[in-house]
């Protein structure tokens, strides 16, 4: 086996027993990177020089008898919407492609005290506005599995870079489902975590009532672990949780006797491709092997979800984006006479086709005349949503759905934007009522991944950890690797 | 049609966004597709119900209320596209 | 001719006194080279997150219950959008439909006349930062630099009632409402550095009118002077408008201090749509009783408590309480003073008389006043004990100006004590009667004037130090 094609768990192992050093293994990584980034296009950013001088850091400390936490001197890559002190932060725009921040975000500050390393910064559609890194100012990112077809998104360099082996854990942000939809079509694990789990310090916001930052990696256990080092309480963050961080890892345990799955009727009308109704409906049925007792449930504002989704985040990110003006940072139009028309020129120039879309969008929404109609219904709407999941899990522990209705589609398709809004229907809802979600691996539909939703109650991660984990470990999805077929037209 | 390209122009200038006379068209459309879309949540009876700005119920998230250093003077303009007199330089500021 | 009435209502933000800023933990200290209080939140950083201070919260509760206020304890934040290179975020962290005080109310007694003003709400919300023009203003200028010391430093906007019908009524409002947010010790009250700001809202009516007409916003106000001239000249801007067959445009106007007059701002009308919505990035503040209540129990003494106790417990004037109670300084000199003097309402007529003129005179706040209240106090009791005619405190007053010396030591070194000693005294009224017998024959005919007459004789002789009420009594008695 390839390095790259191990996991956290299994090179921590490695490391630890003196097998391999994180240089020789962070080496191993640029080697694949060059070897297939420019088919993938899966970071905008490397650091491979600062991420070799941590290495030989955590190598030393290793020779010294250090005992050292799991991620440590294990490459990951971050989704270039995390700040990262130093290190160009461009939510893949031409508005931040020179921007260095001058800080870290939380998980960041966490991610170094773990002695872990940083590869580079992965690639994502502009400003997480999108489903399938194809906005990115620099280029599209291609799915492993198939070159032709999208990663999916917003995270689709994070979640390629794991398919591809270009990186062990990387890190995401879902505020529609640009985790859990990305790992779906790369074949990875995905988690999105209880909104306020993890500090969104940081995370360059696009609707901050619904971001949240979280791992993709090749396994469960490897989200646990990532899990266990960015949750908990950070000051900076008035939204993030005060209560306590489990370890995650105490939760993957093979047991799904009596655990009740619900099954959203909702979830598996039309629009859904048969082809992938059906892999759902085969892990269904493994879980019903294994123990687990299957309800049928009803979530019946499902289909307002994409609607109200479509007026909230838009409102929020037209205020969150609107700090970007060329005044303090970013692109700037050295042209304009005057400093409004600066502002208008920059931003005009900055921002990509989608990103202007979504901002005027959200300043229709909230403008005055409009805001009752349009943005304060959406957020009853959610009342509604949320109560749903309330109502639901009073006759079960987790909920299970498709990740996405669809496997990863060919880059060059052409849809409108709103039939591309409409796939994220599965995976929006988790985020209007602020649940935990995680997507792993359940079968292929003609070569491609398709993925499996396990939704939890509210800080409930571990119940739906140890559901993930039980289907894993009887399956073996996720120890298939991408072949890097088709072609990048690019 | 919700809204008109004259609408639309507004809607960019309230958002200090330009939408070009070549896209106006297409853009439009888009737009009014989007929002037509939006009437679904018309079929939702809402009365009394109340919205949700926050989804955690959670509240009191206060800082003490002590000095600390924040970035340096270099750090803070170390992005600027433009500096003058230790500022943050732009443009005449009336148009 | 149409008689109008003026319609007034005030909107005051106040900088409040906290350490650290309202939504990070820079530093407010006011001036310094530009952007060195400043971090990845005040500077609108890309991901940075605002936090409150609890500091904020705790000031606004303070001056809402000064205010007379309703404490709301479920307030929330929300985000007011709008675009302006000061603004670093492009919309300000405010309070918009929930804030944390309403219904509150200021009494003011202008003439003897007590009125109501009614406040509206005070909201908690963050300052911009600064604009630094390359020429001599804003729009003689090619470029501008921004700094941010101050963006995110923490307000109250309070907000009143259109409840006043003057200029006068305005001032004493805001003198009033002044007091108070020095008393509660939040705010610094300094208008020329803008850390009090007034904006005000004017409109007319024609008298019995039951619809107020439309308001002009009046902005930059940053002295009282200028808030009475603005009032006057807006009021009379209106009439003319009005008069020649026009209408008031509702607008936000500009005070030019220089020239006296209120200009039209367009530009800031230009994108009156500010898209409020509730600031996701922080979490509603949800008040218990006790926090409420320990604030209303930490309530420092009022400017309206104070001039009760000023007047009960030594006897001043309603007139005089009230203007020493107007400035917390004063009233604190005034209450450091009286404990060491004989006589209150001597201290209270020192403070208003020649101390106030001599402040205004330098223009000078009574925190900077060089004589020392124990001085004062010593100086009153000088004149009380007859140590000092009145005519001579006046002189050791004017010295101690110079330098604050102890009253008593300056009347040894002018040699200005008083003659009190019976026999100097009995030596100068014989010396007096035996050079003016013709005066002393009037006196014994029921001239009274003629005793004012010898008395003035005996001061001359005396330079003024011999104690007149002895000399009166004594010559009285010689002459009887």
């Amino acid at each position: 086996m390839k390095l790259y094609e191990l996991t956290a768990h299994e090179l921590h192992d490695k490391l630890v027993n003196k097998e391999l050093s994180s240089v020789e293994l962070t080496n191993a990584l640029y080697a694949r990177i060059d070897e297939v980034e420019a088919k993938v296009n899966a970071y905008v950013t490397l650091d491979k020089e600062n991420a070799l001088l941590q290495a030989a850091k955590v190598d030393a400390k290793i020779a010294a008898g250090e005992k050292l936490p799991v991620l440590a001197g294990i490459p990951g890559g971050i989704k270039d919407n995390i700040s990262t002190l130093g290190l160009r932060t461009t939510c893949s725009s031409k508005m931040l492609s020179n921007f260095i921040p001058v800080y870290d975000a939380h998980v960041i500050e966490k991610l170094r005290a773990d002695e872990t390393i940083f590869l580079g910064k992965t690639n994502m559609d502009e400003f997480a506005m999108g489903s399938a890194t194809t906005s990115s100012y620099f280029g599209a990112t291609h799915n492993p599995w198939n070159l032709d077809c999208v990663p999916g998104g917003s995270s689709g360099g994070s979640a390629a870079a794991i398919a591809a082996g270009e990186a062990i854990w990387t890190l995401g942000s879902d505020t529609g489902g640009s985790i859990r939809q990305p790992a779906s079509y790369n074949g990875c694990v995905g988690i999105k975590p209880t909104y306020g789990r993890v500090s969104r310090y940081g995370c360059v916001a696009f609707a901050s009532s619904l971001d949240q930052i979280g791992p993709i990696t090749k396994d469960v256990t490897d989200a646990a672990i990532v899990l266990n080092t960015i949750c908990g309480k950070d000051e900076h963050d008035a939204t993030s949780l005060n209560v306590e961080v489990p370890d995650f890892t105490k939760a993957l345990v093979q047991d799904v006797k009596g655990l009740r799955i619900g099954l959203p009727k909702e979830y598996f009308g039309e629009g859904i491709d048969p082809k992938v109704k059906a892999e759902i409906e085969k892990a269904v049925k493994k879980y019903q092997e294994l123990g687990a007792e299957i309800v049928e449930i009803s979530l019946p504002h499902t289909e307002y979800a994409v609607v109200t989704y479509y007026i909230i985040a838009p409102a929020e990110a037209s205020a969150n984006l609107a700090r970007f003006d060329g005044v303090r940072y970013g692109y700037r139009n050295m042209e304009a006479k005057s400093a409004p028309e600066m502002v208008t020129m920059s931003r005009t120039e900055g921002f990509g086709a989608e990103v202007r879309r979504r901002i005027m969008l959200g300043t229709y929404v909230l403008s005055s005349g409009y805001y009752d109609a349009y943005y304060n219904k959406a957020m009853q709407i959610r009342t509604l949503i949320r109560r749903d999941f309330e109502e639901a899990f009073q006759k079960c522990d987790v909920i299970l759905t498709p990740t996405s209705p669809v496997v990863a589609y060919p880059i060059d398709g052409k849809m409108d934007p709103l039939q591309i809004y409409m796939l994220d229907v599965t995976t929006i809802p988790v985020n209007m009522a602020g649940l935990p979600g995680i997507s792993i691996p359940c079968g292929f539909v003609d070569g491609m991944p398709v993925g499996m939703q396990l939704i939890g109650k509210i800080l409930d991660e571990e119940t739906i950890l140890r559901a993930a984990y039980t289907f894993e470990q009887a399956t073996e999805y996720h120890k298939v690797f991408a072949p890097l077929g088709g072609n990048n037209n690019d | 049609m919700k809204v008109s390209a004259e609408e639309v122009k507004h809607i960019a200038q309230l958002s200090r966004l330009t939408v070009p006379e070549t896209e106006m068209q297409i853009f439009t459309e888009q737009f009014n597709q989007i929002l037509s879309y939006a009437d679904i949540m018309q079929k939702v009876d809402t009365t009394g119900i109340e919205p949700t700005p926050y989804v955690l119920p959670i509240t009191n998230a206060f800082r003490e209320d002590i000095a600390k250093p924040g970035v340096s003077h270099e750090a803070a303009l170390s992005n600027a596209p433009a500096v003058e007199n230790d500022g943050f330089k732009v443009p005449r500021v009336l148009e | 001719m149409t008689k109008y009435i003026t319609v007034i209502g005030l909107e005051v933000h106040a900088e409040l006194k906290t350490k650290s800023k309202a939504f990070c933990s820079c530093s407010t200290e006011f001036g310094g080279t530009p952007n060195t209080h400043v971090c990845p939140v005040c500077l609108g950083m890309p991901g940075a997150l605002p936090s409150l201070n609890k500091q904020v919260v705790e000031f606004a509760i303070r001056v809402g219950l000064a205010l007379n206020c309703e404490i709301k304890p479920y307030n929330k934040f929300d985000r007011k959008n709008y675009f302006y290179p000061d603004l670093s975020k492009n919309y300000q962290i405010s309070q918009f439909d929930k804030p944390i005080c309403e219904h509150g109310h200021i009494d003011i007694n202008l003439d003897g006349v007590e009125k109501r003003i009614g406040i509206t709400r005070i909201h908690m919300e963050e300052d911009a930062g600064k604009l630094n023009h390359s020429g001599a203003s804003i729009s003689t200028s090619d470029s501008s630099s921004v700094d941010y010391n101050r963006a995110g430093v923490p307000l109250i906007e309070i907000v009143s009632e259109p409840d006043m019908r003057s200029a006068e009524e305005a001032r004493a409002y805001l003198e009033n409402l002044k007091a108070i947010l020095e008393y509660t010790d939040v705010c610094d009250c300094k208008m020329q550095e803008g850390s009090l700001r007034c904006d005000a809202n004017i409109s007319i009516m024609p008298e019995g009118a039951t619809e107020f007409g439309t308001r002009a916003e009046i902005k930059n106000l940053n002295s009282f002077r200028a808030l009475v001239r603005a009032i006057e000249y807006e009021v009379e801007r209106q009439k003319e408008v009005i008069e020649k067959g026009g209408k008031v445009v509702q607008e936000t106007r500009t005070w030019d201090d220089a020239n006296g007059k209120t200009l039209s701002m367009r530009s800031k009308e230009e994108a009156h749509d500010y898209r409020y919505f509730a600031e996701p990035d922080l979490v509603p503040v949800d008040l218990d009783e006790a926090w409420i209540e320990r604030v209303r129990a930490e309530l420092p003494e009022l400017p309206a408590q104070r001039q009760a106790r000023l007047m009960e417990q030594f006897g001043l004037p309603k007139y005089d309480a009230s203007i020493i109670v107007a400035s917390k300084a004063m009233a604190e000199y005034f209450d450091e003073a009286v404990k060491n003097a004989q006589d209150a309402k001597g201290v209270s007529n020192w403070l208003l008389g020649d101390v106030s003129a001599y402040l205004n005179n330098e223009g000078i706040s009574i925190s900077e006043f060089k004589v020392s209240p124990a001085h004062l106090a010593e100086l009153v009791n000088l004149t009380k004990e007859g140590v000092l005619s009145s005519k001579l405190a006046k002189k050791v007053f004017a010295e101690m100006l110079k330098e604050d010396k102890a009253p008593k030591a300056l009347v040894k070194e002018l040699g200005l004590e008083q003659v009190s000693d019976e026999g100097a005294i009995m030596k100068l009224v014989e010396e007096t009667i035996a050079e003016n017998p013709q005066s002393v024959i009037d006196f014994k005919a029921g001239k009274d004037r003629a005793i004012g007459f010898l008395v003035g004789q005996i001061m001359k002789k005396s330079k003024g130090k011999a104690n007149p009420g002895m000399v009166q009594k004594m010559l009285k008695e010689k002459m009887q």
